[in-house]
């Protein structure tokens, strides 16, 4: 597929490659050596030099695994441009390896060509074992298919921060630092943001300021020299063309924690976030607990069936109650989601989701728990289900799911990954007075024909009121029991049990009346193929559908949100297309959610190894759906891992 | 809650009571507990409107259906957790947990332990009928050993669980115990909601069907004032009579630091070295609440009643102070951080 695999040379002859439209660098190192920390400072500055940019934090389930294993490297790939950006990259142009275990656990995913930028300081005898190299692969030609830039970053970080008389050990944290110099002078970026940063992180050891500082510098100092001897070059990434605005760099869990302060305040609600920590859904407890003026009470649970009680607790008594985990934590609070749909109390629950089953890979990214988001619990409980397809998308749908939550009296379930949450993209910030706000409203008073209260009489859109204890004369008992459809009073008799099924099943199919009809992201409403898409697997489909367009096929991109219930276009939508192709992180659940759906012949394409799918797979898989033609070559499309092998001069 | 806020409403018995069926067994201990609620809430000055019981699963957690006020009758085990998002949405609201031995101490005894060492101003009633009732009678975590039941045949092996034990060990700031048909109930229950924060009450409960009389070695009629010891704040701690065969009283064993039963001649307890309750003195509370009943009568009434702050008050009074001087300015919160404009496009430029 030499078409789907930039060669070195395919995009490189004739052109100024000083210049790339965009490129992916990856940062690996020891779980220790702040790669994650390196990532975060070069993914703002990029943004600050106004690139597009998507990033990929794959760091191990180990706090601190031992050093130098091959099952403690931490990497942060970043892919930036000058164009639009929507997967953290295929295949890394750039490779910074902090020792042998990282350069052998990511080398293989380098393009062919790319550059190889490591400390030969650990590449002592030491680390080779521990990484299982028999032989140091700097010195035996194993990595002559690409660039190799090879020199003692430890010595030279050393040398930097001598002057400020740290010990051997913190003198050589500053690594991290002298890298990351390396890199913003390789992209000609500014290093005043990242010295501001460093001032004030280490406001109160101002010697450990100062010797980051000049590690950074000295790093940055040595891509100038390094140039002039020859084997460095700069590159310059034009800023990408964006809509005038103010922006930000968000990743999913800012933007969903944002997305909930956002939807209360439109639902002119406080709220009430009850948590219980668990990777990678934690950082949003975190978050909220700095957000308190915004009307937010965080609470961290005894566990995750106490995170989602008291969050149905708090809704009971009249705020806005939302939990959140993953897979592990949401199948505890199964029991209490079936309790939240019973009593029709509002709800929001996020499920950032990781590989499973059971603790799986926790830190790995995978779509695997779609079934039990819309399936997961005992009885017919149906639920309305969410997906968010990156990072800054995770807003919009943090403030959908609380419309529908409020709106129906419901649990809504959010679905993210461990990719959304904890990449980064850059965002335009919305303006909030531009969203239409949904007040909440409690009954003041009964509401019956008769003068008595009914808590389950229905209104338009067959909710029930929201009736908050404290309010005078409205006293009624609610409870997981079935219940009299008008009273709620226990009630389990046939003709009551089957009427309030129905109604629980008609409310959240009724959700789809206020959604938005299904789209087509890019291509036609009908043709050869559709690849349809749910969550993450956004930018990959994309920019695999757009790739495959531009050689002429005919592929369109239908890219779902509203996962549970679906929009009520959507299955006329699919059946116009010859072909449904369905890639997800799993083993084909949503495309089994879909045939059942619709009855439509939707084909999976499967992923599980806990890595977002890259672009040249799923258009390998186009070009297999539509019979192998792969179409014309790509000829203006240049926004891809333009090759850099010119570093060498 | 403000106590000067707190208005008195007036209720009687009859306003306690909803127009649904009571569905337990005739002759359950609960109808007693139910009764003495629904008279102890109107001394209380309760506002039914400003009041919630709240419940898990099991025969006692049918309770909120049967009191006129708000109710949520929850998922097995888990009334501890609802219960404190419901105080900490609203502190104002008087919240009552009913659970039993099953929901409190087995599937929800993880729960019990976190409300009460959080201290969440709750008053939990806990019915112990030393079975599992509405399951049809195994064993549970609070039968004694060798309780015959349909899963436990030739009888139980497991070492019973004490709550009162659990709750002080869990840091309880009040422990009391009392049992359904007792004339006491209702000076108990209202120590419990004088009690600011997480009050514990044991209450011992016949289970007429499946554990019947489980209770007569210290409430039956005949051995109940020399099995009974009622703790009373800064009163010795005496129980029995000259015309159930002498007074005795609780004494402590310096030799062992631990308790001793001592009988008192001529009323002079004095002289007996019988102990002075104090509700107060933690250590004492550990020796009541571990205190074996055969060699010793059951300790009832308020065992142990310290208030610290509860943990509503603490934490949204934190949380209070984290708001002060910030204003809630979402477009701000939108554009925090290192933000960048952008004013025009590149092939556009402004």
């Amino acid at each position: 597929m030499a078409t789907l695999v930039d060669g070195p040379d395919a995009l490189t002859g004739g052109k100024d490659t000083s210049n790339p439209e965009a490129v992916v660098v990856r940062f690996a190192g020891d779980s220790g050596d702040g790669m994650q920390l390196t990532g975060g400072q070069f993914t703002l500055s990029t943004a600050l030099a106004g690139n597009d940019l998507a990033t990929f934090p794959d760091f191990p389930a180990e706090i601190r695994a031992p050093q130098g294993t091959l099952f403690g490297v931490s990497a942060f790939q970043i892919n930036f441009g000058s164009t639009e950006i929507d997967t953290a990259g295929d295949q890394p142009d750039v490779l910074v390896a902090m020792n042998p275990a990282a350069l052998k656990t990511n080398v293989g995913a380098l393009k062919v060509g790319g550059l190889i930028i490591a400390d030969t300081g650990e590449f002592n005898k030491r680390n080779l074992e521990k990484a299982k190299y028999d032989v140091n692969p700097l010195e035996d030609g194993s990595l002559e298919k690409w660039q190799l830039l090879a020199f003692d970053i430890s010595a030279l970080t050393l040398e930097a921060v001598k002057p400020f008389g740290l010990g051997n050990k913190e003198a050589l944290r500053c690594k991290n630092m002298w890298t990351l110099g390396l890199a913003l002078w390789m992209f000609d970026r500014d290093r005043q943001p990242l010295i501001d940063w460093l001032n004030a992180k280490f406001g109160k050891n101002p010697v450990l300021a100062e010797a980051n500082v000049a590690a950074l510098n000295a790093g940055h100092a040595y891509g100038e020299t390094a140039e002039l001897a020859g084997p460095l070059k700069q590159y310059h990434i034009a800023p990408v063309e964006s809509e005038p605005g103010l922006y930000r760099t968000v990743t999913g869990a800012e933007a969903i924690s944002l997305g909930l302060v956002a939807g209360a305040q439109l639902a002119e609600l406080p709220m009430f976030f009850g948590g219980y920590p668990i990777t990678p859904a934690s950082a949003i407890l975190h978050n909220l607990a700095r957000l308190k003026e915004y009307g937010v009470t965080t609470f961290q649970a005894e566990d995750e069936i106490a995170a989602i009680a008291s969050a149905i607790g708090a809704s009971y008594a009249g705020q806005l109650g939302v939990t959140s985990s993953s897979g592990p934590g949401i199948a505890l609070k199964g029991e209490a989601m079936g309790l939240a749909i019973m009593t029709e109390l509002p709800l929001v629950i996020v499920n950032s989701q990781r590989g499973g089953p059971s603790t799986g890979l926790p830190t790995k990214t995978e779509q695997s728990d779609l079934y039990q988001a819309v399936y997961g619990r005992n009885g017919d409980a149906p639920m309305p289900v969410i997906a968010a397809r990156s990072p800054s998308d995770c807003f919009e749908v943090a403030i959908e799911a609380v419309r529908i939550a409020v709106q129906y009296m419901t649990p809504v379930m959010v679905l993210t990954d461990g990719y959304i949450a904890n990449a980064a993209e850059p965002w335009k910030v919305p303006d909030p007075a531009s969203i239409k706000p949904f007040p909440a409203k409690f009954l003041g008073e009964k509401n019956g024909p008769n003068g008595e209260l009914l808590p389950f009489a229905r209104d338009e859109k067959g909710a029930r009121p929201w009736i908050k204890p404290g309010t005078p004369g409205l006293m009624h008992r609610i409870g997981g029991i079935e219940k009299n459809p008008g009273t709620g009073n226990i009630d389990y008799s046939p003709a009551s049990h089957q009427i309030m099924t129905d109604a629980r099943r008609d409310k959240v199919d009724g959700v789809a009346n206020t959604i938005p009809l299904q789209d087509v992201v890019h291509g036609e409403a009908s043709g050869k193929l559709v690849v349809v898409g749910w969550g993450s697997t956004y930018g990959p489909i994309y920019q695999a559908v757009r790739r495959a367009r531009r050689k002429g096929l005919d592929v369109s991109h239908v890219h779902v949100r509203h996962i549970w219930p679906m929009p009520s276009n959507l299955g006329d939508l699919l059946k116009a297309y010859d072909k449904v192709l369905v890639p997800e992180m799993n083993t084909g659940q949503f495309k089994t959610v879909l045939r059942d759906q619709f009855l439509i012949d939707a084909q999976p394409l499967n992923k599980t190894s806990g890595q977002p799918f890259t672009i040249a797979e799923i258009e390998e898989a186009i070009v297999a759906a539509l019979g192998g033609d792969v179409g014309g070559e790509v000829d203006a499309d240049k926004t891809q891992l333009p090759s850099i092998k010119s570093v060498n001069p | 809650m403000n106590e000067m806020t707190k208005i008195a409403v007036q209720t009687t018995l009859k306003d306690w009571e909803t127009d649904q069926e009571v569905r337990w067994c005739p002759g359950c201990g609960d109808y007693a507990i139910l009764k003495a609620v629904q008279r102890t809430l109107p001394e209380l000055g309760a506002d039914p409107a400003n009041t919630v019981f709240v419940s898990g699963i099991g025969c006692s957690s049918r309770f909120p259906y049967y009191i006129e006020s708000y109710g949520f009758h929850t998922i097995h085990g888990r009334a501890p957790a609802f219960a404190t998002g419901i105080k900490l949405a609203n502190p104002d609201l008087d919240v009552w947990l009913v659970t039993g031995d099953g929901d409190g101490m087995s599937i929800g005894g993880n729960h019990t332990m976190h409300i009460l060492r959080r201290n969440v101003n709750v008053q939990i009633l806990l019915f112990n009928n030393e079975i599992y009732g509405l399951t049809k009678g195994q064993f549970s975590p609070t039968s004694r050993e060798g309780t015959n039941s349909p899963t436990s045949p030739l009888g139980s092996v497991d070492r019973p669980a004490l709550p009162c034990a659990f709750a002080l060990g869990s840091g309880a700031r009040f422990i009391a115990r009392a049992y359904d048909v007792s004339k006491n109930l209702s000076a108990v229950l209202k120590a419990a909601h004088a009690h600011k924060g997480a009050s514990f009450v044991e209450i011992f409960q016949n289970c007429i069907v499946y554990n019947k009389d489980r209770f007569d070695d210290f409430v039956a009629k005949g051995v109940a004032d020399q099995n009974q010891l009622w703790l009373n704040d800064g009163e010795p701690m005496l129980f029995g009579s000259e015309k159930s065969g002498g007074v005795r009283g609780i004494a402590l064993d310096m030799e062992t630091l631990s308790l001793k039963v001592v009988d008192v001649v001529d009323g002079d307890w004095q002289a007996a070295g019988v102990i002075v309750h104090n509700v107060k003195n933690r250590a004492l509370a550990h020796m009541l609440v571990e205190m074996p009943f055969g060699p010793f009568p059951m300790a009832l009434g308020v065992i142990y009643d310290d208030p610290r702050p509860t943990y509503e008050t603490v934490l949204l009074g934190q949380d209070e102070q984290a708001r002060k001087g910030k204003d809630a300015n979402l477009a701000k919160l939108l554009g925090k951080g290192q933000t960048w404009t952008v004013s025009g496009t590149a092939a556009d430029p402004i």
